[in-house]
């Protein structure tokens, strides 16, 4: 049998949606940011709401997003995506929008746009990427590295008393009256990867509810930050980072899920 | 004629952004423009047109906010005082970087620092030479009147979009506080098209995703962005220099001085004239581009100029680069919230160009 017996529509698994470009990632090999690119994408096609949705980059490893994903999109100043998105929400009530933020960005530099977006219940979608680290500029200190954790500027370790505690952004977010959706989800295993896909998919299907914002944290690896490799990362995540930050609904359909 | 009015500064810009048809406003309170804010949420301009009103947190989050809906090819505004402004000068310069079209009005107190809510011109290094980051300049308009607080926001909105670049209507509290007659132009209905190929709307299957952005991390190509830059303010200097002339013709001395300060030399002008002195007064509508060309020509039969601005001596940089050493220049200027009178600005005409 030849290559080109094979190659027919009938025999089809599965297809790169085409709202992801021909480029070459630029992420290193075992981060979580490109499957998260891929289901934000696949999402988009799978409810055909490309021709209606911008999206807004942040400032981050994925502060390139735009060259990755085949869609409109603006590129936010670092902290501000949510706030950007509120201008083109506000102005264009029938678009999909959404950010694409890592947790420098949503929860360090700017926690105040993030606060308020959710609370005013701006209704659009946040992708929330939180990989305990700072991935750009080469794995310094987040918000939310844990307690002993290394990272370039806390090389000892994360030290609580002089460095303070990390931040739980998706549980505090899901207290305030804005948010409609809130869920904390990761991309490590097949499984994870179809609950993400699953997640992202209703925090956009909301925007048609018109009911407030809706938060999907992915908990997420820096291999290269971490200093480990991709399984290692992956093991290390679920062995640290989920006890810390569980994964599940925080809050569905404007109720916060009581455990 | 247009409906008259009697309002005050601010209240005319909003008038005006809503007649200009304006499609957001992003703003936070601050002393002396909150009028601003206030005037558009009191006439509800959702009502009137359907345009966007929102207080954001902050003036980092309203410039951003701009800047969101800028992508999309929507008029978008802000406008806050000092050091509002210097918040929002990292997005003024990305706005700048992605050539994003929008107007910030700033309607200028007194510091550095929280320094005072009284009027001051002491932001035109800001608004004219950077204020934030990189190479880049927003186009500068400088009202001297109530009327000009209206038309300005037409004409900013016309220019920034002429160019794809931030414009400032750079006023001061006198002017934003002042209560003045105005002509109110017709309403201009908010604009529904958005085709120009910059304009964020969704990608269709039929064209190209279109991407707004200030980054390119190859160097080659982030110097042509630059280049291209340059080019555009070149032709904001050939193309919108604007500025007003008063008893200029005969003048061996000369006041240049913008806004509220070009109100005042205007009468010490007057009383020059009874004096005896051929004094006139050049007033520099925009700031950026500057009106260096006319100036230069005026240098060659003038005595001397006078720099007038409610500051230690900003704008006199531009006077002297215009003039280049052809005449005497000299600065003249109050600070922290003083108002200089006429009668101050003619004693420092006496003491630093006749003597
Ligand atoms: C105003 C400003 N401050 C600092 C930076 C430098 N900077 C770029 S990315 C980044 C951190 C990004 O971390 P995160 O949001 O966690 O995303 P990741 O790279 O981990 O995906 C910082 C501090 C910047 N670009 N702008
Ligand atoms: S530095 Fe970390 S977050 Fe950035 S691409 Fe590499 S692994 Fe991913």
């Amino acid at each position: 049998m030849d290559v080109k017996d094979i190659i027919k529509p009938e025999n089809l698994v599965y297809e790169r949606t085409k709202n992801l470009t021909d480029k070459a990632l630029s992420y290193c090999p075992g981060c979580g940011h490109g499957v998260v690119h891929r289901l934000t994408m696949e999402v988009l096609e799978e409810l055909q709401i490309t021709q209606d949705t911008i999206g807004v980059a942040s400032v981050g490893c994925s502060v390139l997003a735009y060259e990755f994903m085949n869609i409109d999109m603006t590129q936010a100043p670092h902290g501000r995506a949510t706030a950007a998105a509120t201008g083109i929400k506000r102005c264009w009530p029938d678009k999909y929008v959404f950010t694409y933020q890592g947790d420098g960005d949503l929860a360090a530099i700017g926690t105040a746009e993030t606060i308020h977006s959710c609370n005013r219940g701006e209704n659009f979608t946040v992708i929330f990427i939180n990989n305990g680290i700072y991935g750009m500029t080469g794995g310094q200190m987040a918000p939310t590295t844990l307690p002993g954790m290394k990272s370039s500027t806390t090389p000892y370790g994360r030290e609580v008393e002089l460095m303070g505690n990390p931040i739980k952004m998706t549980e505090l977010v899901a207290q305030l009256p804005g948010t409609y959706y809130v869920t904390r989800q990761s991309v490590h295993t097949p499984a994870n990867v179809r609950k993400a896909k699953k997640a992202i998919r209703i925090a956009f299907e909301n925007q048609k509810l018109n009911k407030g914002l809706s938060f999907v944290e992915i908990v997420s690896n820096c291999n290269s930050g971490w200093k480990m490799t991709p399984v290692d990362s992956n093991i290390w995540m679920e062995e640290n980072m989920f006890p810390f930050y569980p994964l599940g609904d925080i809050k569905v359909n404007g109720e916060l899920v009581t455990k | 004629m247009g409906e008259l009015k009697l309002m005050k500064g601010n209240e005319a810009v909003a008038e005006a952004a809503i007649r200009a048809g304006v499609d957001a406003y992003f703003g936070y309170p601050i002393t002396p423009q909150s009028e601003v804010m206030e005037y558009l949420a009191a006439e509800q301009p959702h009502k009137r047109t359907g345009m966007v009103l929102l207080q954001a947190e902050s003036e980092i989050a309203a410039i951003n906010m701009v800047y969101g809906a800028a992508s999309t090819g929507k008029k978008a505004m802000t406008s806050s005082s000092s050091p509002g402004i210097s918040l929002k000068m990292e997005g003024i310069s990305y706005l700048a970087g992605a050539e994003l079209p929008c107007v910030v009005v700033n309607v200028v107190r007194g510091g550095p620092g929280l320094g005072t809510i009284q009027p001051s011109q002491a932001d035109y290094f800001q608004a004219t030479k950077g204020g934030g980051h990189g190479d880049y300049h927003m186009l500068v308009l400088a009202p001297a009147s109530v009327q000009e607080m209206s038309d300005f926001v037409k004409l900013g909105f016309d220019l920034a979009f002429k160019y794809r670049n931030p414009v400032m209507i750079l006023s001061d509290g006198v002017i934003g506080q002042m209560m003045e007659k105005v002509e109110l132009f017709d309403p201009i209905p908010r604009c529904t098209e958005f085709n120009e190929e910059w304009m964020l709307t969704g990608k269709t299957a039929d064209r190209e995703k279109r991407v707004v952005t200030s980054l390119d991390l190859d160097s080659a190509k982030m110097e042509k962005h630059n280049l291209d830059l340059v080019a555009k303010y070149k032709k904001m200097q050939e193309n919108e220099v604007r500025y007003e002339e008063f008893q200029v013709e005969d003048a061996e001395y000369l006041f240049v001085a913008y806004g509220c300060s070009a109100r005042i030399c205007q009468k010490t002008v007057k009383i020059a004239r009874e004096m005896g002195h051929k004094v006139g007064l050049l007033r520099p509508i925009t700031l950026y581009p500057y009106p260096s060309k006319r100036l230069n020509e005026l240098a060659d039969r003038l005595k001397g100029i006078l720099s007038v601005e409610l500051n230690s001596g900003q704008m006199i940089e531009d006077v002297k680069l215009a003039v280049n050493g052809k005449t005497k220049v000299e600065h003249y200027g109050r600070m922290g919230g003083m108002i200089h009178s006429p009668e101050q600005v003619l004693c420092a005409f006496e003491e630093f160009l006749l003597k």
